[in-house]
This record gives C-alpha cells, sequence and structure tokens, in this order.
C-alpha cells in the first residue's frame, strides 16, 4: 500500500508544525493566559483588599457630590420648582436634558450585554459586568428626574396605574408617550437589575466560597441562592441567558424610541419629526460607549486589571463609538436637510435659529464633540492611546449632553409666535443637581466595584478554559498528522 | 435518607469530557457534573436535554399581552373613557408600546423565576459540596450508588482511566 504524504506550501508535515499556522491567530482576550485559579485570584483579590488610596480620592469626591445632590434636592421639594431657571417659554430644560442624557448612557451596557451575547463577541466578556451596573446607575439617575421635576414630587406614584385606585375610576392616559415612558423605564430598569443578578450568581458562589466567614460570607451565602455549580443548572441557565439577552435585545431599540416619542410626538418645530427614534437609539448607544470608555479606563487603572481590559477591548469600542458617532452625525445632517426641503416655515426658522441664534455655541460645540472627535478614531495610533481615548471619551459626554440641551431647549426657546419666545438661564441648581446625578452615579459605582466582581469571573473563564484560542489549538494538533 | 456518592475530579476539561462519555458508554448514570464555567460539548456528552424554560417565556408572553391590551381597552374605554384631543377611546395603536413593554418585562420576570423553581435556587440554601475549588478552578464528576447493583471498583476503573486527579467517596443526606 502506498501511502503519499500531503505537502503544505513545499514543506513536509515535520516542518509544517513547526513553523506553522497559514490560518489567522485567535483572538485573545486575556493577556499573560493566567490559569482558572490565577483568574479568579486577580478578580477577586480587590475586593478582598482594602481599596487604594485612587479609589477614595474618587469616592470622596463622589459622595461629595451625592450629599449636594442630597441638599438641593431637599431645597427643591420645600421651594418648588422655580429655584430653577425654567420659565413659561421654556418649561423643560435641565431637568429632561439629564434624563434623556442618563437613559442614554444605560444603553451601552445592555447593548454589551445582550447584543453582543446574541452575536457571540467574546470581547464583551471582561466588560459586560460593569457596563451593565452602569446601565442600571444611570436609569437610576435618570429616574430621578422625572420625579423631582414634578410640581407634587410626593404625588410621583400618580404616573403608575395601581390597585386599588384611590382616584376613583380615573386611570393615566395610555395614550400619552409621558405614561408609556414609564413604563419603559421601569422595565428597563427591572429587566436589566434581573439580568445583572442573575449574571452575577456564579461568580457571588465564588465569593462565597472564598470568604473566610462573618458578615461577608453569610452575605454572599444569601445572594448567591445555594449556587453549586452543576452542569444541569448550568444547562437551564445558559438558556435563560439567552432567553433575558433577546428580550433585552429589544428594550436597547425600544427605550429610547419610546423616550424620543415624548418630543416627536408633539407639535414643537425640532420636535415634531419621524427620524428621532432611530437618531435617538444611535445617540444613546454613542454616548454609552463614551461612558463604558470613561468607567473602564479608570477602573483598570484603580484595580488593576489591565490584563484583562486590554488595548484591543478599548481598540473595539472606540471603534463602536466611531461607527454609532458617525450614524449621530447623519442624523444631524438628515435634520437640516429635511427642515430646508420639507418647506414648514417653522421648522426651517428653527434650524437656522439652531446654527445662528443665541444657543448657536452649544450647537457648534455637540458639532465638534459628536461630528469632529470621533472622525479621530479612523486612527489606530489614537484608538490604542489610553489618554487619548479617555480624553475623547469625555468629549462624547460632554458632546451627548449638549445636544440633548440644543433639542429641548433650543426648539422651546423659539416656537411660533415671537411673543412667545424668551432665554433659558440656568440657575447654581440647575448645576448643582446636574452635578449631583454624577455623584449619586459614580458613588454607586465605585461602591460596586470594590464589594461585587467587577468582571465576570465564570465568562472569562469560559473564554480562556475552553474559547477560541483552545479551540484552534485542538484543531491544528488535528491537522498534523495527514497520509493517506 | 443518606445516599454514598462517588465523586471524581479533574483539572482538564478533556478528561473531564473523555470521563462523562466512557461512564455513559459503560451505563452508568451520572448523578451530576460540577464546574465552575459551562463547559461546552458537556450537556451532549452528558446527556442533558435542552431546557424548556424557553415555552415559559412564550407562554407567560403571550398571557402578558392579553392582560395588557385588555387592561388598556378596560380603563380606557368602559371604566373611565376621557375625550383627549378629540382621539377615540380606543385609540389601539398608542396601546403598542405598553403591550410590548408589559410582555417583555414579564416573561422575562417569569423565565428567571421558572429558573429559580426548577433549579431550586433560593436564598439561604446550601449549596451541596461534593469537592473543593468547584467555583474556583475544579470539576467534578459525581455518580450516585443508591442502586444495588452498583459496581463501585469498576466505577473507579473507568474514571481512573480516563484521567481522574482524585476519587474519593463521600456520604451526603439528601
Amino acid at each position: 500500500m502506498s501511502s503519499t504524504v500531503i505537502r503544505v506550501n513545499g514543506k513536509a508535515p515535520a516542518e509544517v508544525s513547526q513553523h506553522h499556522v497559514p490560518m489567522l491567530p485567535p483572538p485573545v482576550w486575556v493577556d499573560g493566559s493566567p490559569s482558572l485559579r490565577q483568574i479568579t485570584d486577580d478578580i477577586a483579590r480587590p475586593l478582598e483588599m482594602r481599596p487604594g488610596k485612587g479609589w477614595w480620592i474618587c469616592f470622596s469626591i463622589a459622595f461629595a457630590a451625592l450629599l449636594n445632590l442630597g441638599g438641593m434636592v431637599s431645597y427643591l421639594f420645600a421651594k418648588g420648582i422655580g429655584i430653577w431657571g425654567l420659565n413659561n417659554s421654556v418649561g423643560w430644560a435641565f431637568d429632561i436634558t439629564n434624563f434623556v442624557f442618563w437613559v442614554g448612557i444605560g444603553h451601552a451596557g445592555t447593548l454589551i450585554s445582550a447584543i453582543l451575547l446574541l452575536f457571540r463577541q467574546q470581547w464583551r466578556t471582561s466588560i459586560n459586568r460593569s457596563a451593565e451596573a452602569m446601565t442600571i446607575f444611570a436609569v437610576m439617575c435618570a429616574g430621578m428626574f422625572p420625579a423631582i421635576h414634578m410640581g407634587r414630587p410626593w404625588d410621583a406614584f400618580f404616573i403608575f396605574p395601581y390597585f386599588p385606585n384611590q382616584r376613583g375610576p380615573l386611570w393615566v392616559n395610555f395614550r400619552s408617550p409621558l405614561v408609556w415612558d414609564v413604563f419603559a423605564i421601569s422595565t428597563y430598569l427591572t429587566i436589566s437589575l434581573v439580568f445583572w443578578y442573575l449574571g452575577m450568581i456564579p461568580d457571588l458562589a465564588t465569593l462565597r466560597d472564598r470568604a473566610a466567614g462573618g458578615i461577608k460570607k453569610f452575605v454572599f451565602h444569601i445572594l448567591s441562592l445555594g449556587w453549586s455549580g452543576s452542569q444541569r443548572t448550568w444547562s437551564r441557565y445558559e438558556i435563560v441567558s439567552l432567553v433575558l439577552a433577546g428580550l433585552a435585545t429589544s428594550l436597547v431599540l425600544s427605550v429610547h424610541s419610546i423616550v424620543s416619542m415624548d418630543f416627536a410626538t408633539s407639535l414643537l418645530p425640532g420636535w415634531h419629526t419621524t427620524i428621532f427614534p432611530p437618531y435617538f437609539v444611535a445617540g444613546a448607544i454613542y454616548s454609552g460607549f463614551g461612558m463604558v470608555l470613561t468607567l473602564l479606563i479608570i477602573t483598570r487603572y484603580t484595580m488593576n486589571l489591565q490584563n484583562y481590559i486590554t488595548l484591543r477591548h478599548l481598540d473595539k469600542m472606540a471603534k463602536v463609538t466611531m461607527l454609532t458617532g458617525m450614524i449621530v452625525s447623519y442624523a444631524y445632517l438628515t435634520e437640516f436637510f429635511s427642515a430646508w426641503y420639507g418647506g414648514n416655515l417653522y421648522e426651517r426658522y428653527h434650524f437656522i435659529n439652531r446654527a445662528t441664534g443665541p444657543y448657536a455655541w452649544c450647537f457648534y460645540l455637540m458639532v465638534l464633540c459628536n461630528v469632529v472627535t470621533p472622525q479621530l478614531l479612523w486612527f489606530r495610533k489614537a484608538r490604542t492611546s489610553v489618554v487619548f481615548l479617555f480624553a475623547v471619551s469625555i468629549l462624547v459626554n460632554i458632546g451627548m449632553w449638549f445636544e440633548r440641551f440644543v433639542i429641548i431647549v433650543v426648539s422651546l426657546h423659539r416656537a411660533f409666535l415671537p411673543s412667545g419666545w424668551g432665554m433659558f438661564y440656568p440657575t447654581v441648581f440647575d448645576v448643582g443637581i446636574l452635578v449631583g446625578s454624577f455623584g449619586l452615579f459614580f458613588t454607586c459605582f465605585l461602591l460596586f466595584i470594590r464589594f461585587l466582581p467587577m468582571i465576570a469571573m465564570w465568562e472569562i473563564k469560559g473564554v480562556v478554559g475552553h474559547g477560541a484560542h483552545k479551540m484552534a489549538l485542538s484543531s491544528q494538533e488535528q491537522e498534523e498528522p495527514v497520509s493517506v | 435518607m443518606s445516599d454514598k456518592f462517588l465523586v471524581a475530579t479533574f483539572t482538564d476539561t478533556e478528561a473531564l469530557l473523555a470521563a462523562v462519555r466512557a461512564v455513559r458508554q459503560d451505563s452508568f448514570r451520572i448523578y451530576d457534573v460540577y464546574a465552575p464555567y459551562p463547559v461546552h460539548d458537556l450537556d451532549h456528552a452528558m446527556g442533558v436535554k435542552r431546557s424548556r424554560l424557553p415555552w415559559v417565556t412564550f407562554v407567560v408572553g403571550v398571557l402578558a399581552l392579553g392582560f395588557a391590551l385588555t387592561f388598556q381597552f378596560y380603563t380606557s374605554v368602559l371604566d373611565w373613557p376621557l375625550n383627549v384631543g378629540g382621539k377615540p377611546d380606543n385609540s389601539s395603536l398608542a396601546f403598542v408600546p405598553i403591550c410590548f413593554e408589559l410582555t417583555v418585562l414579564l416573561s422575562g420576570l417569569a423565565t428567571v423565576a421558572a429558573l429559580f423553581l426548577r433549579a431550586r435556587l433560593y436564598p439561604g440554601k446550601k449549596a451541596p459540596k461534593f469537592a473543593d475549588d468547584i467555583t474556583n478552578d475544579a470539576f467534578a464528576l459525581v455518580l450516585r450508588w443508591r442502586e444495588n447493583d452498583f459496581d463501585a471498583l469498576r466505577a473507579r476503573r473507568i474514571l481512573e482511566q480516563s484521567g481522574a486527579d482524585r476519587i474519593r467517596e463521600k456520604e451526603a443526606s439528601s
């Protein structure tokens, strides 16, 4: 029987297996190829040690801002919303701008945890946990604003239909986008929270088994629900995660669409446009990725996680930021085109006013941050420089806050009859409550990275232990001895 | 009642998979396998069927959709019709967003609740512990002998051959 040796590129198999690899190298999402035990140690150790100086500095600043928020909101409740710069022309300003801004931030977290899970993007494993946490804290900040901007915030629960209905048979108006918003935001918060917690259960069990005893062990024991790592449970767990990811995916697209309908269903020039839902969703993901970049760059330094949140992760996120930034830019262009082409006098005036009126500087700041800045991310050098990316992420956040300010305040301040025009000037309370909401957000986030596993240990183990890298290695082994 | 278990621990998933296959080929029934992360192909090797939990999502989703529609119709048309901008009482298109949100909310919560019920996960439950480091870096294959014809020696031999690091007997109350 004759045997033929297959030659690859004119080399005998022995040579091929040594110098090898005529195929793309598999992606490696964790540096230093740590063992499973090493992964647990690396991620759990920061939670078991006292926090470093960096953490304490960040926390004291954030907590001071949170205290400021508490004080200012108490004063607001005592005096009423007259302490803000609102007037008859501009009835929504910083409050609703902040609301839309914070809801938007949340979207990147859900995109990373749900859509990238469905698309089997392995790079999400290092960042999904903290991105989901960011979603929850951002939606908490968002939810605060509609409540505190009410004239009588103690009656805020009136926006929910409830039993027994103490308003007699009078119900909320289900035709109103504001009521849709209530349902959209509360569903979003609930599902995000459940998804986040569900994903954390195996890691909480790891922390439970590591804890020496005392209150920590008890809390993790309660929270981990008796998780044992049974494969039968894992199997169900993975299916349920996929189902939840599917549900959350629909929320990524729907929540900000519904938020945009608060504006789009009105008749105000600048708000009354059909482009709003997709435009808002793209902007939400863009701003959210900006915030994820900010947070993860801080986290990887303060918690020493450079091996897990690598430059390749930052590069991927920068690319998503660039893509969504360009969608947002395209939406800006489309708005101007429709205003010109649509021929509606008020609509056209609104856009002329947006670019040349008293708030034009806000508009140009927004263009600078959201149209020009993402274009810098075409360069690999820019995407792999941590300092540069941090600066870009801050600009993205600023730009997206101003986008909402432009949409809301510039539309309101000169609508229809000139006799109804006015100006909005923020007071110290407007600015203070905005700063305070950042305090709430960062306090929550810093407590999270201090007490809970900010990287999904079990998912990282799955990627390292049995992911693309290992599969590619085993397929190489199979290729070696080929003889017919 | 107290059960006796045979626990084999592994550090390598390939050996674990081989052991699972070998044990099942020899017509032993696997009690369970414990792992720090879901090992792919293990479901298949163990013969675990795909979970039917997504049916819960579907059924509850349909019920939630029906509830959301009827509730909005009842409040806006039957219980207290209110003229808002001359829109019809039954503005069914305007009911779509809330129908969607309630469907997602209730089916999602029901799916997770069903998982907790089915997998018996609840706060304060004591996790069964067959080996150390299961939630860290160890894998354990567990066989139970309640049946009289359980041939422990043969099971041990198979497990040893497929590369188990350590095999021990363990008693636990169930």
